[in-house]
Parts: structure tokens; sequence; C-alpha cells
């Protein structure tokens, strides 16, 4: 499988110093950040934009999340948004001129209770009035398409069916990122690594600039999109926000031969599982409870995550563990991202994609860009403002989100 | 794994505990009076901070009671414990 891997050039953007003053700065270069720069230069025609990182360029839940992109989310608003995205994934390999490793080989969710089950089922009938590729599957036609799944029904949460929605999949996270960052260098947009932001300067109610370890910087616009720290820079503008930040963890085996063909979540037993190009088996957990901006989670978390993929995958009981990580996600009330204005003029928002933000990265970049763009929010991410918070328009994706992907 | 103190049982595993969130969050005086944005305010928008944060804990699988704790969200470490 090693061979399925691209060799890289060795620089793909510039590293250039932060010059004084941009039309727009974002905050965050994140898949988010980087995404939102490419677009507002390639949809928008801005280029005089910098994206700022603390670390280096997508090293924060970029380069820590399990890859899965899908769309099947229960609401119309959360459809919409996430399979436009697939749509993008589905051309983006191209749009890019960059190998992103985007293969479509379909998720399965699991269901292990007749609450499951009726739940799955209405999210089927509701994907397909979304004209979303999904299926419910009986307990034999998943174990068709994943021969290593236990379906027997003696197990401690048998497996009752599944959602199956083909066109799902994963892509290379890494590459997606180098993809975005390398077109959006190309515009001649700056990538500045190794610069934090330590202040937003607001006058008047208005952004007009950022402060950062590598000296102040002023901009016509800042955009937000530093996933689970946005809450600290939103206080930098006096902003609390309806977010908070938990640990999520992952982790991968050694390489293997390719022994799992396609993805498969477990909302109930808080796993999910895919074999990446490589072939080390990659695993997600549900998040850590409590607060936590370390980067890292409590050990008996990916214990339980193991003892649930031991019992969907007794293959796996001989497998070594490899590595294991955490990244810092930024969850909302109601599982589902806040894109959009702020009460401090010029400053936006993109935050809130807590556990699944990946599947996201190029149609939120796309809004947030239109969003910085043109002052208002995208038709598709307007159901995602902060206001949502005051009228009680939540949407609700606890069921289709879970605790994670 | 990590140690949590209850202050009734001591320490103990941090599997046996469940995490309540930001502590001192009052039920508003006068919910009627609030603004729809206060309201949501209330419902929805919790302290975030990176660092130290005063959060309650339940002992869920010991004494079943709550206590605050005061922890540093980045390095995880407990602070202080008080009923
Ligand atoms: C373990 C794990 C598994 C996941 N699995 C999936 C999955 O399977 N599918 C899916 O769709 N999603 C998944 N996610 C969620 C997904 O990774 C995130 O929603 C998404 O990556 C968030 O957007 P981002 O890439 O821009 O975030 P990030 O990559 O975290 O970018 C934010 C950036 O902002 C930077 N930053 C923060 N503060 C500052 C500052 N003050 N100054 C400058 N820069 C700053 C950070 O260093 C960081 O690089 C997972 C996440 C984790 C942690
Ligand atoms: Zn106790």
């Amino acid at each position: 499988m090693t061979d399925a891997v691209p060799r890289m050039p060795g620089f793909l953007w510039r590293n250039p110093d932060p010059r004084r003053s941009y039309d727009v700065v974002i905050v965050g270069g994140g898949g988010h950040g980087l995404a939102t720069a490419y677009y507002l230069a390639k949809n928008h025609g801005i280029t005089n934009v910098a994206v700022l990182e603390k670390g280096w360029l997508a090293g924060g839940n970029m380069a820590r999340n399990t890859t899965i992109i899908r769309s099947n989310y229960l609401w119309d608003e959360s459809s919409r948004i996430y399979e436009h995205s697939l749509k993008l994934w589905e051309g983006l390999e191209d749009d890019l001129g960059f190998p992103i490793l985007f293969s479509q080989r379909g998720v399965l969710n699991l269901a292990h209770s007749l609450a499951d089950v009726r739940e799955s089922k209405r999210r089927v009938y509701a994907n397909r009035l979304n004209g979303i590729d999904a299926q419910w599957l009986e307990p034999a036609e998943a174990a068709e398409v994943c021969p290593i799944l236990n379906v027997s029904p003696g197990t401690r949460y048998p497996v009752l069916g599944a959602t199956y929605q083909p066109r799902a999949g994963i892509a290379k996270h890494d590459y997606v990122a180098w993809g975005f960052a390398r077109r959006a260098d190309s515009y001649g947009i700056d990538l500045i690594q190794d610069c934090e932001v330590t202040g937003l300067d607001v006058r008047h109610g208005r952004v007009t600039g950022v402060r950062t370890t590598r000296g102040p910087i002023t901009a016509g616009k800042v955009a937000l999109a530093a996933a689970g720290h946005t809450s600290v820079l939103a206080g930098m503008a006096g902003l609390t926000l309806p977010v908070q930040s938990h640990p999520l963890q992952a982790l991968v085996s050694e390489l293997l031969e390719p022994v799992h063909p396609t993805v498969v979540m477990s909302n109930a037993v808080h796993v999910y599982v895919s074999q990446a190009h490589k072939g080390e088996l990659v695993m997600g957990a549900g998040i850590d409870g409590y607060n936590g901006y370390g980067q890292r989670g409590s050990f008996h978390v990916i214990e339980r995550q193991m003892a649930a993929a031991l019992e969907l995958f007794p293959v796996f009981a001989r497998a070594r563990l490899l590595r294991t990580w955490a990244g810092i996600v930024d969850t909302t009330p109601d599982a589902s991202p806040i894109v959009g204005l702020t009460p401090v003029e010029d400053l936006y928002l993109n935050c809130g994609w807590g556990t699944g933000g990946f599947k996201a990265t190029p149609r939120a970049g796309w809004c947030f860009a239109h969003t910085i763009a043109t002052g208002r929010p995208h038709e598709i991410s307007a159901p995602f403002t902060l206001d949502r918070f005051t009228t009680g328009a939540l949407v609700d994706e606890h069921g289709a989100a879970g605790v994670a992907h | 794994m990590q140690l949590l103190t209850c202050p009734w049982c001591g320490d103990r595993e941090e599997a046996e505990f469940r995490y309540g969130g930001q502590a001192g969050v009052p039920y508003p005086a006068d919910p009627r009076a609030l603004s729809d944005a206060e309201w949501g305010r209330y419902l929805f928008v919790r302290d975030n901070p990176a660092g130290p944060f005063a959060e309650r804990w339940v002992h869920s699988a010991g004494c079943r009671r709550w206590f605050t704790a005061v922890r540093d969200t980045v390095t995880h470490e407990f602070l202080r414990e008080a009923p």
C-alpha cells in the first residue's frame, strides 16, 4: 500500500515574514483557515491576505483528525452544507491540482439498539429526501460491505443494522492542507507560521488589527478560524461564545495489509475505524468529558474505545498500537458549527465544527470566504450564525454527529 | 489514570467522576425579566478559559455528591477542591 502515497516536492509555499497591514487577516492556519484563504482569492479576487498560525501550518486538529468525510446528517440545514462540501471534495483534486487521496469507500454507521435502529432509519429517509445516497442495511448486508465486522448476535452491543453512504470516505488530511496552502500561496497570500495572535485591536466596536508574537498587524477584516482556541481569541475582543473546548483522542496501529475496505462508525460504543492508505488502522474515540486545552486526554477513554473496537473487529486483537494523540475540539450546544458575523464589526467567526469539521473543510472555507468578502452569511451557512442561540433555531445534530467523527 | 480528590471520599480514579462544567452559574433571579439574548446566554454560553477554571464535578460512582474544583484546563492539574 505504501506506493499509493505520492512523494512531495521540498517546498510548497514561501515562508514570508508578516507585512504590517493586510485587507484580511485569517487567524489559524488549519484546514479551514487555508481553504478560506484559497476561496477568498479564487472566488472573490481578494489576495492581500495573511493566514497567521501560531505553530506550523495545519498542525492542530487538521493534523489530528481521522479524516472521515460524509454528508448523512439529519436536518436539511446540515445536509445542505455537508452535501455541498462532499460535492466539492469530489472535484477538489482537480481544482487544487494536487493529490489528496480522496477515497470514496463508503461509511457504515452502526445501530446497536432499537432506538438506534429507528433513529438511523429516520436519518436514511431524511437523507434521501435531501438527495443524499443513504441506505439502510441489515446486519448481513453490512457484513457484505465490511467482512471483518462482527455482526454475530452474541456480542455485548450487537449490530442490529447500519446506515450506509457509499459516496462517503476518507482523504489524506495533510495533503488537503498542503493543497490549499500551495494554491493560496500561488495567489500571493502570505502564510505566516510561528505567529501567535495575542490580542485583537477593537476601536468603537470595530476590529482594526491584531497583535502577534511577530509584531502588530493592521487589518481591514479579521477572520477567526482557530478551532479549539476560538473562545480565547474571541475573549480578546470581549466576546463570549457558546463553545466549549474538549480533548478528542485518536490512535493508529502499525502498518497492516489491507483488511478494512470501508469506514465504520458507532456512536453507541464510541469508536470509528478506517484503514489509511499506508495501511495503519485509524481509530477515533469520543471526546473527554472535561474542558481541555492540553492536546491530550485520559487513558480510560481510549481503553474503552479499544474494547469497543475489539468487539466489533475481533481480527484487530493482535494489532499493535503505534501512536495516540489528541486535538482540541470546539463543541457547541447543538453539535453544529458557528459561521458568520460577530457583534464586533469586521470580525468574522468560523468555529464550533467540533468533532466533525474536516469533512466540511472545502465548503466551510467557501462559505466563510463569501461571508468575509461580502459582509453577509453565505446562503448555505446562514442557518449557522450566532443568532440561533438567541432565536432558539438550533440545528441539533447530536444524533448524526454523535460524540465524534 | 488521573486521580481526582473527592472532598468526602479522598483520591479516586477519574472514571468514577462525571463532569458538570462551569461552577457558579446561578439560575436567573427573575427569568421573565430577561431578554431573549440574555436567556440564550444563560442557557448556552459558559466560560471556556485556557487556564484555571472553577468547575463542578460529581462523584457519580462513589458518594454521588457534587463538589467544585479549580482545575487548569491546559495542564489538567487540579489546583483546589471544595464542597
Ligand atoms: C482526534 C480527532 C478526530 C477527528 N476526526 C474527524 C473526522 O473523522 N471527520 C471530520 O470531519 N472531522 C474530524 N475531526 C474534527 C476536525 O479535525 C476539525 O473540526 C477541523 O480540523 C477544524 O478546523 P481546522 O482544520 O481549521 O482546525 P485546526 O487544524 O485546529 O486549525 C486551527 C489553527 O488555529 C491555530 N491557532 C489557535 N490559536 C491561535 C492564535 N492565537 N494565533 C494563531 N494561530 C492560532 C492553531 O494552532 C491551529 O493550527 C476530528 C478532530 C480530532 C481532534
Ligand atoms: Zn465521594
